[in-house]
C-alpha cells in the first residue's frame, strides 16, 4: 500500500485516534503503515498476513505466555507501557528456562488517544523488542469509544523453546535448596507509585524493566541441572512470589532480611507509604531455587552478568506442613512474610 | 535515609534487648501497652516480640482509628455514598472495613457508588475543586494527628469558596481512649492489669508530652512517649521495665526528637479554632466515651457532612463472634477470639482489627502466626 491511497497523512503530532482508526477501512491501514510497522519492522510482520507464519524449532519444547497490561500513568521513570509490555511477556517466557523466540501484541487504544503518544509507545516496543533478539510478528489493534478504556491498553503473548532436559517449575522447591534474588527490589512499583497524579513524590528511583532472558540464559549455562525452578516477582514482589512457590512446591521458607538488597530511596518511599518492599512489583529481578550443590556457581554466573550483579542468596527451603514463608529479621526476630492482603497498588504493571 | 538507618541498627537492638532481660524481674510481670498501631506494626514487623523475655508482655491497645471506628459509622458513610450526587473519598484502609450485613464501601463502590480512595485530604478539596457539580465528602477519620490536615483542608475549602466540600468527621482523641483503658469496668475488676505505657509517637508531636500527666497523677500508671522506629519502642520498653522496678509513675519521652511537653501549638490552635469535643462518641470495644471525638463548630457547619446530608448514625452490633472490642482493650489477645484466622483473615475480614495493618489482629495474623500454629493450619491456603 502506498501513501498516495490515503486523503491526507497521518499527523503524528496534534493528531488524535479516531473510531474509523480500528475500523477496518483504509484509516486503520494507515495507522497501521505509519506507526506499527516501522517500529516493529521484521520480516514475519512484513508478510503482511493475519497471521504470522515461522520455522518450528528442532529440538525442545514450546513454551508459551500471555499477559494484560494496563499500567497507570503510560509512560513512568525508566519505560513506558510499550516496553513493559514486551520485557513482561518475554520475562515471563524466560523463567521456564526458554529462550524466547516470537511474541504477538494486541492494543485496545481509546478514542481521542493522541497519535503522537502511541507513536513514541510503538517505537519503545519496537526498540525493546530489538534489543532483546525477540520480533514481535504479528499485532492488531482495536479503538474503542471514548470512556470506555483509560488510553490504552496492551497485551502480548510469546512463545520461546524450552532446552531439552531442562525442567523448570513452581512444584520442584524441595528442602535444603537454595532461594536466589537476582538484585535490588522494589525499584519499579516505586517508580510508578512516584509518578502517580496524586502521589507525585521526587526520587532518583526508575523501574528496573528489562528483559531477562540472557541472564536466565547464562545460569541455565552455569548450573542447568541442580536448577529448580524461576520466577519473575512481578505484582504482590517477592513475598507474593515466595508464597506461591511454598505452596506449589508444599514446602516453608526461611528468608534473611539482611541478605535482601534494597534500595535506600526505596526503602524511604515504602516508610512514607506505609507499604512493605517485599510486597512492592518488580520488572527486571528473578528468584532462583536451586540444589545447594550449584548454588555458588549459579550465583557467581548471576553476578557476572550485568543484570545480576547485585545477585544475593537470600533464604532455604524447609519442611513445614504450613507453607510459611519466615523471615528472620534485622533485628533477630522472626516474622511471616505473608501475601499482600487487598489491593496496595492498583495498575501497576 | 540516613536516620532510617540509625533506628533499625540490629547490633544496638540487641544491646537493649539485652538491657531488657537484665533488668526485667523474672519474679514479676510487666503488661505494657502500646497505645498506637504503628507500635503495634513495628513490633510485629521486626519481630520485636522475640528479643523480649517472657515476663515482659506487649499489650495491644487500641490506637489504630480503622479499628476503633464502630460498624455503625461505616454504615453512615455507606449509605452516604449511595447518593447519586455525593463522592465519597476515603483512606484505603476504610475500603475494607466491614459494615452491618457484610456491607463495606469496597462493595458499594463495585456496586456503582462514586467512592475514591485519597492519600491526603487536599487530594479530596482537589477533586472538589475541579468537579463542581460534584458533593465531594472526606471520611475524615483519625487521632491528633490527622485532625489539623482536616482543618487545614476546610480552610482552605473555605478560602477558595468552595461550596461542594465537607467532611464526615469521625476524628477522635487520645487521653479520652486511654483513660478509659485505665478507668475501665476491666481495670477496676483488675481484668486486664497493665503496668506501662507505650505512649503515642505522632499523636504527641501534637498534643504534647505533658497531655498524659493524668496517668502518672491518677492512675499510678508510667508511661514512656516512642517513636514508631523498632529501636524507639524497645527504648522505650526498658525505660518501663525500670520504672516499674524501681516504682515509679512517670512521664517519660523517648521520642525527644520530636515530642515537646506542649506539643504544637500551631495545630492545636487551628484544631480548636474548627472543632469542639463532642458529648460522647462510639468507639468500637470501648463504647461510647464522653467527650472523645470532635464535631466541626457551629461556625463550620457549612463543611460539615453529617448537617449537609443529615446523617443519621445508628448504632449496630459487631460479629457476634467478634472478639475486636476485648482485643482493642487488651482484654484478649488476638489469637484467642474463636475468629481469628479461621473465618477472619485479611483477605475476608469480619472484624476490623483485621483490616488494617496496624490493626492488633492483622498484625499478628500477617507477622506473627508462625508463634501460633494451631490456631492457622486451617486456614493456610492459597488466595483466589
Amino acid at each position: 500500500m502506498s501513501r498516495d491511497l490515503f486523503r491526507s497523512r497521518l499527523d503524528l503530532v496534534g493528531g488524535r485516534v479516531e473510531m474509523t482508526h480500528g475500523a477496518g477501512g483504509r484509516a486503520m491501514a494507515q495507522l497501521i503503515e505509519a506507526i506499527f510497522q516501522p517500529a516493529l519492522a521484521n520480516d514475519f510482520l512484513g508478510q503482511g498476513n493475519d497471521q504470522a507464519v515461522m520455522p518450528l524449532p528442532r529440538s525442545g519444547r514450546l513454551a508459551m505466555s500471555t499477559d494484560g497490561y494496563v499500567v497507570s500513568p503510560l509512560f513512568f521513570p525508566g519505560g513506558d507501557i510499550g516496553s513493559l509490555a514486551v520485557h513482561g511477556t518475554i520475562n515471563d517466557i524466560a523463567m521456564s528456562g526458554a529462550v524466547p523466540l516470537y511474541l504477538s501484541v494486541s492494543l485496545i487504544i481509546e478514542e481521542g488517544f493522541p497519535l503522537a503518544d502511541l507513536d513514541r509507545i510503538a517505537q519503545s516496543m519496537g526498540a525493546a523488542s530489538r534489543a532483546a533478539g525477540v520480533p514481535v510478528v504479528t499485532g492488531d489493534t482495536k479503538v474503542v469509544e471514548r470512556g470506555k478504556a483509560d488510553g490504552l491498553f496492551i497485551s502480548t503473548a510469546g512463545v520461546g523453546v524450552v532446552p531439552p532436559g531442562l525442567v523448570l517449575s513452581g512444584d520442584r522447591a524441595r528442602p535444603g535448596d537454595r532461594v536466589v534474588l537476582s538484585g535490588s527490589i522494589g525499584d519499579h512499583g516505586i517508580a510508578i507509585l512516584s509518578s502517580r497524579e496524586n502521589l507525585e513524590f521526587e526520587t532518583a528511583i526508575l523501574s528496573d524493566s528489562v528483559a531477562l532472558h540472557d541472564l536466565v540464559a547464562a545460569m541455565v549455562a552455569a548450573a542447568g541441572p541442580h536448577l529448580r525452578l524461576m520466577r519473575d516477582p512481578t505484582r504482590g514482589g517477592v513475598a507474593a512470589t515466595l508464597n506461591e512457590i511454598a505452596h506449589q512446591s508444599g514446602v516453608g521458607i526461611v528468608i534473611e532480611e539482611g541478605t535482601i538488597p534494597v534500595k535506600s530511596q526505596v526503602i524511604a518511599a515504602c516508610d512514607l507509604l506505609g507499604i512493605d518492599p517485599l510486597t512492592v512489583a518488580n520488572e527486571g529481578k528473578l528468584i532462583a531455587v536451586v540444589d545447594p550443590a550449584g548454588a555458588g556457581s549459579l550465583l557467581a554466573a548471576m553476578r557476572a552478568h550485568p543484570l545480576g550483579g547485585e545477585a544475593a542468596l537470600i533464604g532455604t527451603v524447609v519442611e513445614d506442613d504450613r507453607h510459611f514463608v519466615q523471615m528472620r529479621t534485622a533485628f533477630g526476630g522472626g516474622r511471616i512474610v505473608d501475601w499482600l492482603a487487598g489491593e496496595q497498588l492498583p495498575r501497576i504493571c | 535515609m540516613k536516620h532510617v538507618g540509625e533506628y533499625r541498627d540490629g547490633a544496638l537492638a540487641q544491646g537493649i534487648a539485652a538491657a531488657i532481660r537484665a533488668e526485667a524481674d523474672p519474679m514479676r510481670s510487666y503488661r505494657l501497652m502500646e497505645f498506637c498501631g504503628g507500635h503495634t506494626h513495628a513490633i510485629a514487623r521486626y519481630g520485636l516480640e522475640d528479643l523480649l523475655p517472657p515476663q515482659v508482655r506487649m499489650i495491644h491497645g487500641p490506637g489504630c482509628p480503622v479499628c476503633v471506628l464502630p460498624v455503625g459509622r461505616i454504615d453512615a458513610a455507606i449509605r452516604l455514598a449511595a447518593s447519586p450526587e455525593i463522592t465519597l473519598c476515603t483512606y484505603g484502609d476504610l475500603m475494607r472495613v466491614p459494615g452491618s450485613n457484610g456491607d463495606s464501601l469496597l462493595k458499594a463502590k463495585a456496586a456503582g457508588a462514586d467512592i475514591r480512595m485519597v492519600y491526603s485530604t487536599l487530594d479530596a478539596v482537589g477533586i472538589a475543586e475541579r468537579e463542581p457539580t460534584r458533593e465531594v465528602v472526606f471520611f475524615a477519620i483519625g487521632f491528633e494527628t490527622t485532625s489539623p490536615p482536616t482543618a487545614m483542608a476546610i480552610r482552605l475549602a473555605a478560602q477558595s469558596g468552595l461550596s461542594n466540600f465537607s467532611i464526615f468527621c469521625n476524628h477522635v482523641l487520645t487521653p479520652a481512649a486511654i483513660r478509659a483503658i485505665v478507668a475501665g469496668p476491666e481495670a477496676r475488676r483488675d481484668g486486664v492489669k497493665i503496668d506501662g505505657f507505650v505512649g503515642p509517637a505522632h499523636v504527641s508531636t501534637v498534643i504534647g508530652a505533658d497531655a498524659y500527666a493524668f496517668c502518672a497523677t491518677e492512675f499510678a500508671k508510667p508511661v514512656a512517649i516512642a517513636g514508631f522506629e523498632p529501636l524507639d519502642v524497645l527504648q522505650a520498653v526498658l525505660m518501663l521495665v525500670r520504672q516499674v522496678n524501681q516504682g515509679r509513675h512517670e512521664i517519660e519521652n523517648q521520642y525527644i526528637r520530636a515530642v515537646t511537653a506542649n506539643g504544637n501549638r500551631k495545630a492545636q490552635a487551628l484544631v480548636a479554632e474548627m472543632f469542639e469535643p463532642r458529648e460522647a462518641f462510639e468507639w468500637r470495644g470501648l463504647g461510647a466515651l464522653p467527650h472523645s471525638g470532635l464535631r466541626l463548630r457551629p461556625a463550620w457547619s457549612r463543611f460539615d457532612a453529617e448537617t449537609r446530608f443529615e446523617i443519621e448514625t445508628v448504632a449496630a452490633a459487631d460479629h457476634p463472634g467478634c472478639a475486636c472490642g476485648a482485643v482493642l482493650r487488651g482484654v484478649k489477645r488476638p489469637e484467642e477470639c474463636r475468629l481469628f484466622g479461621v473465618a477472619c483473615t485479611p483477605d475476608s475480614p469480619i472484624g476490623a482489627c483485621m483490616v488494617s495493618s496496624e490493626g492488633a489482629c492483622a498484625a499478628q495474623w500477617s507477622y506473627g502466626r508462625f508463634r501460633s500454629p494451631a490456631a492457622s493450619v486451617a486456614a493456610e491456603r492459597v488466595p483466589a
